[in-house]
């Protein structure tokens, strides 16, 4: 009945640093899930992230695992997916690590449909250097640079990664675990680049400014404003605001990069 | 049904009571900074707690 977390997690790593509530650590379990429902060998599956306090996430899993440089994971990810394609590549991190310093290296996996699957937990802050706003803090919240509220336009990193050209989007919440092992799943399953974006709480440095008590209310924020993308089409514009799209938001077949690479050797090799 | 048995890892949990709120049959409640399996006998297995906890502190198992 109990699931059996502890055969995924490297032996002697809990508890884990993560603040009390810090949704980071529902995401986790649902990764773990979801390697356990593709079958995954752990030998032959490389975890990467960048830096932050999501990024902290694959340290504790027992995998092949890569903690690299701020905003980097899908570069070094790619890196990984070039050199064994037959590896199956997830990237984790933040919203800061991968909209922020690591934008640039996001659109870009996306536009290469590169098949690997990238969880990327949005708090709306950069949590870890004590909550400076990200380019996905909700205009006019507080982060610890927006004292007054933040005047930025935000980012929505499904949309980014649909325009990018992700050829698998979804979205959810850490308020809604099984979800995440579910489309968590399908992206790994996908053959392609797949952005799942888990909509999470950060109580510590983000949840205390914005008139969040505690992390059960945000939680309940996250539960109470999740509208089902396919019941989202009969309602109106009105009934829509301040509320975020969760599920498939977008799915589509294109030619996944390795597979095209490998068309490049065979003709430099003369075949 | 047959009845859960609720384990706690005391070790881990970090007193954030996202399972106390959550659980729709009000088995938990917060001992200052731990949980306390209160009511084990209304359990109903939904697994909303173990789900949702982040620390990996709370199992249910079939008693
Ligand atoms: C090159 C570089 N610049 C800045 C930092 C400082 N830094 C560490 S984590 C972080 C932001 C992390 O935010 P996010 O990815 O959203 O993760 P969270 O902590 O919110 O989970 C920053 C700016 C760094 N480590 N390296
Ligand atoms: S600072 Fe925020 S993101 Fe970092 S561990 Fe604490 S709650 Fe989680
Ligand atoms: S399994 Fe469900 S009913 Fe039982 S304690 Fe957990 S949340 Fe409550
Ligand atoms: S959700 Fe987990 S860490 Fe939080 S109070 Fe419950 S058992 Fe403890
Ligand atoms: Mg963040």
């Amino acid at each position: 009945m109990a699931y059996d977390y502890d055969k995924s997690i490297r032996p002697g790593k809990l508890p884990h640093i993560w603040c009390p509530g810090c949704g980071h650590g529902i995401v986790m379990k649902g990764l773990i899930r979801a390697m356990d429902t593709c079958g995954l060998d752990r030998k032959n599956t490389a975890i990467v992230s960048g830096i932050g306090c999501a990024s902290r996430l694959p340290g504790y899993l027992d995998a092949c695992t890569l903690h690299t440089a701020h905003g980097r994971a899908a570069a070094f990810a790619t890196g990984v997916k070039m050199a064994k394609p037959e590896m199956t590549v997830i990237c984790c991190g933040g919203d800061g690590d991968g909209t922020a310093i690591g934008g640039n290296h996001f659109i870009h996996a996306c536009r290469r449909n590169i098949d690997m699957t990238y969880v990327i937990m949005n708090n709306f802050i950069y949590g870890m250097t004590g909550g400076q706003f990200s380019p996905c803090t909700p205009t006019g919240a507080k982060a610890s640079t927006t004292p007054y509220g933040n005047p930025d336009p935000v980012f929505d990193i499904s949309k980014l990664a649909i325009g990018a050209g992700a050829t698998f989007v979804a979205r959810t919440t850490a308020a809604h675990p099984r979800e995440i092992d579910k489309l968590i799943t399908m992206g790994i399953k996908h053959k392609g680049m797949a952005i799942i974006e888990v909509l999470d709480d950060c109580p510590t440095t983000y949840g205390r400014r914005n008139k969040f008590r505690s992390v059960v209310d945000m939680m309940k924020h996250l539960k109470a404003n999740a509208v089902p993308a396919v019941a989202a089409s009969k309602m109106t514009a009105e009934q829509l605001a301040g509320k975020f799209l969760t599920g498939v938001l977008f799915q589509e077949e294109r030619p996944e990069y390795t597979a095209q690479y490998a068309e490049v050797i065979k003709k430099a090799q003369g075949a | 049904m047959s009845s859960a048995r609720l384990e706690v890892i005391e070790r881990y949990c970090k007193g954030c009571s996202i399972c106390v709120e959550f659980c729709p049959k009000n088995v938990l409640e917060m001992d200052v900074f731990l949980v306390k399996v209160a009511r084990p006998e209304d359990c109903i297995k939904c697994m909303q707690c173990e789900l949702l906890c982040p620390d990996f502190a709370i199992k249910v198992h079939d008693a």
